[in-house]
Formats: structure tokens, C-alpha cells, sequence
């Protein structure tokens, strides 16, 4: 499944992105390589203004890079151009933001069904797969709610749902527990596992241990820079004990 | 101390041998602070000598079976209705090795911190991951399956707290060197981290 042996969803090579010029230029990323697997969970953390966000938005094509390389199941986002970019986000992959930013205007099941929509399927057809992404984040019966009328860890579920709805393989979240408590953030995680153990990329940015250790492996970003990552065969004797019981 | 409260504690339950001892303690808190059979038996002889526990003959196949005395009782009840004293904290070795890394010249501290970060992470993750794999707590039946998922909880809040102040020293030592900033390279390693530090 994951590890080198495949190639991966989403691969970073060398990526640097300045944002702005002369004086004001700022190194958001210095060189970053960075890879996700299919059926693996990234967890990206670092300081605030350590690049995560960055990071995130060149994986999802919302933005390109300074130089270096950036593709998702093998397609190079630059040489896709505007238009492939944006078929890219409605058929290859998802996005979860902290503030969820549903379509206020539109119900559930319609903000799920959107990128289909836009992508060209039939009304039909894409509010069938948007019910079935409803049901895998467990909230069938909201799906003719409008946001407004839920919790905000509902609305995460209806994004996750959106982020993941005709079968994307890539699904990137920044903060997607930052503005949950704990236990509403727990089930967000759950879900995002669920999607990768099932054969998704999946990365996440997030700021608190708790969460990021949900992932198989977490990337630590300082500066622009990848600086270290997690092994994560720790602890054996403890999981092997569990593991007999 | 702790091992001796444990095992009275199990004892409450009903007589038992040593193994038997080590096999619930460890249901309870998993691998976690493992016990060999030999501290087992070392504590139950003390405990003997302190008429806390007393010999209770020997099951069919020559165990030697132990039970609790009515001081031993009271000495349960006494460790369950007094805290654990936390005026004095056991030593913290990463703490010391932190405290001594920003007075020691030529520590790399940023690196010491990272190094800790991440080991500390893939420890939680670990943790998480167990979590995950057991019975969930909300339906568990078994108490000692409850048992073992609030210990796994009490690692994971340590681990999370431990990560938190990682990056509370971090912020702290960048702040630190930015409104001090590092001297010249020509001086000496010893003034430099007297100087950027403290
Ligand atoms: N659109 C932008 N224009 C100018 N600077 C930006 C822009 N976006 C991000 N930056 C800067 O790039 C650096 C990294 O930002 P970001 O990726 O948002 O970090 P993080 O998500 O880790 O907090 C920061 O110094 C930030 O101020
Ligand atoms: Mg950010």
C-alpha cells in the first residue's frame, strides 16, 4: 500500500514560494521535498508562520510555486495550468478549511454535490454520490440543512464530505479541529482516518499534538524548511502487550 | 511504594499468587510499567514481614497463595483517601538535560528540543494508535479494560503537555536570542551562551 515501493498521491520536489518582492519578499518554503502515500495520514506542524499553510495551498493547486515541482497522481499542477488545476480540485482532491467555508445559500447535500456539479455531472448523479460522502461522515439526515442551522462540528463533517465526495484520492486539511473542542475534533480525525485507511493521501495541518498524532507519520516545519519527521516504531513492547490481549 | 499499594490493592479482590499478581496488575495498566515476577514475590515478603499480607496455603499446584490482613486493609484504604504527594516531583530527566543545555557552551539547543519533539510525537502517536485499536471506553464492560484506557489517557496527556512545553521553550529561547543577540563569533563559546541565554 504505502511506502516507497508506489508512487506517491502528492509529491513536493525542491518547492520554494517567495511572496512578494525586493524588501518585503518573504521565503514562505526554502526547497521543501515532501511526499504522500496512498492509505497514509501526513500530519504537518510547526510554528505559526512556519510555511504549513503554504505548503497546503500548493498541494491543492490553490497556488504555484516560486520553483520547484509540485504533483498530485503524477500530474505536474504547473503544467496543468489554471483550468486542469481547477478540474484537479473538483475531481482529484479535497479541501477542509478551519472556518469549513460552506455556501451559505446552499444545503448540504448541495454544497457535497458542487464540485460535481461544476465538473460536468448530472444533477442526478452528483446529489446521489454527495448523499453517499453524507453517509460516510454520518450525517445523512442533515443533508437538506442549511449551515447555519449547525453545529460547527456538523459543518466540518459536511466539508470532509465535500473534500472527499466521488472517490478523491488527495485530501488536504488545514486546522480542520481548530475550531472544534476536543471531542467534535476527535470525531473530524476519525473520519479523515477512515478515508485514508480506505486508500486516500491524506495531509493535515494542525498545531496540536493531540491530533497530529493521529497520523502515520508528522512533518515538522520550521522556517519554510522541513526540519525532522516522525519514525514512529516507537514504544513496541507497549503496543505488542496490547496487541496480545 | 507504589508496588506495594498495587499489589494490597489486588489482594482486596481475593487471594492470589505472585504470578497471578503480576498477570492483573498488568491487566490493568498494560505493559506500560512492567513487573517481574521476582519484585513481585521480593514486595509480598516484605509485605509478609510487615503483617500486611499472610500466607494463605497453596492451590493445587503448589502455588504459594497470599491474602490481605486487616492492616493491609487499612493501608489500602489509607493510599486510596491520601494523594499522591506532588511537593516533591520525581526528577525530570529532560528537564535537567534542558536546563543544563542552555547553560552548557556549544549545545545545540534548538536540535535537543526538535530531537525530544519528535520522539515525544511518535510516542503519542503510538499511544493513539493502541487507543484506536482497544475496546472503546464509552461501551467497555470490562473494568480493566477501562482501567488500562485511562492509563493509556494518562500517558497521552503527558505526552501532549510535554510536546506543548517543547514549543514553550522553543518561543521562549528564539525570543530570548532575538532580544539578545549573539555576540560576535570571535568571542568565546562560554560568553556567547552566557550571554544569549539566561
Ligand atoms: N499572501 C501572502 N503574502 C505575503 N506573505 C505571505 C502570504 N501568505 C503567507 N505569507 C507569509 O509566509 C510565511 C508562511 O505563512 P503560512 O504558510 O501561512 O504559515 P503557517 O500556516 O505555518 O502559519 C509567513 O511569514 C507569512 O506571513
Ligand atoms: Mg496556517
Amino acid at each position: 500500500m504505502s511506502g516507497p515501493a508506489s508512487s506517491p498521491v502528492l509529491e513536493l520536489r525542491d518547492v520554494t514560494r517567495v511572496h512578494g518582492e525586493g524588501e518585503a519578499a518573504v521565503q514562505a518554503l526554502r526547497g521543501v521535498s515532501f511526499a504522500a502515500y496512498a492509505g497514509e495520514l501526513v500530519a504537518v506542524m510547526g510554528p505559526s508562520g512556519s510555511g504549513k499553510s503554504t505548503l497546503l495551498t500548493l498541494a491543492g493547486g490553490l497556488d504555484t510555486p516560486t520553483s520547484g515541482v509540485v504533483s498530485v497522481e503524477g500530474v505536474d499542477l504547473a503544467g496543468a495550468g489554471a483550468v486542469g488545476r481547477a478540474r484537479m480540485r473538483r475531481t482529484s482532491l479535497g479541501y477542509v478549511f478551519q472556518d469549513f467555508n460552506l455556501i451559505p445559500a446552499l444545503t448540504a447535500a448541495e454544497n457535497v454535490a458542487l464540485p460535481l456539479e461544476l465538473d460536468g455531472r448530472s444533477g442526478r448523479e452528483a446529489r446521489a454520490l454527495a448523499r453517499e460522502a453524507l453517509a460516510e461522515v454520518g450525517i445523512t439526515e442533515l443533508a437538506d440543512r442549511f449551515p447555519d442551522h449547525m453545529s460547527g462540528g456538523q459543518q466540518q463533517r459536511v466539508a470532509i464530505a465535500r473534500a472527499v465526495v466521488g472517490e478523491r484520492r488527495l485530501v488536504l486539511a488545514d486546522e480542520p479541529t481548530g475550531a472544534l473542542d476536543t471531542e467534535t475534533g476527535e470525531d473530524v480525525l476519525r473520519l479523515l482516518r477512515a478515508r485514508c485507511d480506505a486508500g486516500a493521501a491524506g495531509v493535515m495541518v494542525t498545531h496540536e499534538a493531540r491530533h497530529a498524532a493521529w497520523a502515520d507519520r508528522v512533518v515538522f516545519l520550521r522556517d519554510g524548511v522541513v526540519v525532522d519527521e516522525t519514525g514512529a516504531d516507537h514504544v513496541e513492547s507497549l503496543a505488542d502487550a496490547t496487541a496480545q490481549r | 511504594m507504589t508496588v506495594k499499594n498495587a499489589l494490597l490493592a489486588l489482594l482486596e479482590q481475593g487471594p492470589m499468587y505472585g504470578y497471578q499478581l503480576r498477570t492483573e496488575f498488568e491487566r490493568r495498566t498494560g505493559a506500560t510499567w512492567p513487573l517481574n515476577v521476582g519484585q513481585v514475590y521480593t514486595t509480598l515478603t516484605r509485605l509478609e514481614r510487615d503483617g500486611l499480607v499472610a500466607e494463605d496455603g497453596a492451590d493445587t499446584e503448589g502455588h504459594v497463595v497470599y491474602r490481605v490482613t486487616d492492616a493491609g486493609r487499612d493501608e489500602v484504604a489509607a493510599w486510596f483517601t491520601t494523594p499522591v504527594a506532588r511537593t516533591q516531583p520525581p526528577r525530570d530527566e529532560l528537564a535537567i538535560k534542558l536546563a543544563l543545555a542552555v547553560t552548557v557552551p556549544g549545545v545545540d539547543v534548538g536540535s535537543v528540543i526538535q530531537q525530544q519533539r519528535s520522539a515525544t510525537m511518535a510516542a503519542l502517536q503510538d499511544y493513539t494508535r493502541l487507543k484506536r485499536r482497544g475496546p472503546d471506553p464509552a461501551s467497555t464492560q470490562e473494568p480493566h479494560d477501562l482501567a488500562w484506557s485511562l492509563v493509556l489517557d494518562s500517558l497521552v496527556f503527558a505526552a501532549e503537555a510535554e510536546v506543548r512545553w517543547l514549543d514553550h521553550c522553543e518561543t521562549r529561547l528564539r525570543r530570548a536570542q532575538l532580544e539578545r543577540p549573539a555576540p560576535s563569533p570571535a568571542a568565546s563559546p562560554a560568553t556567547a551562551s552566557e550571554e544569549t541565554v539566561r
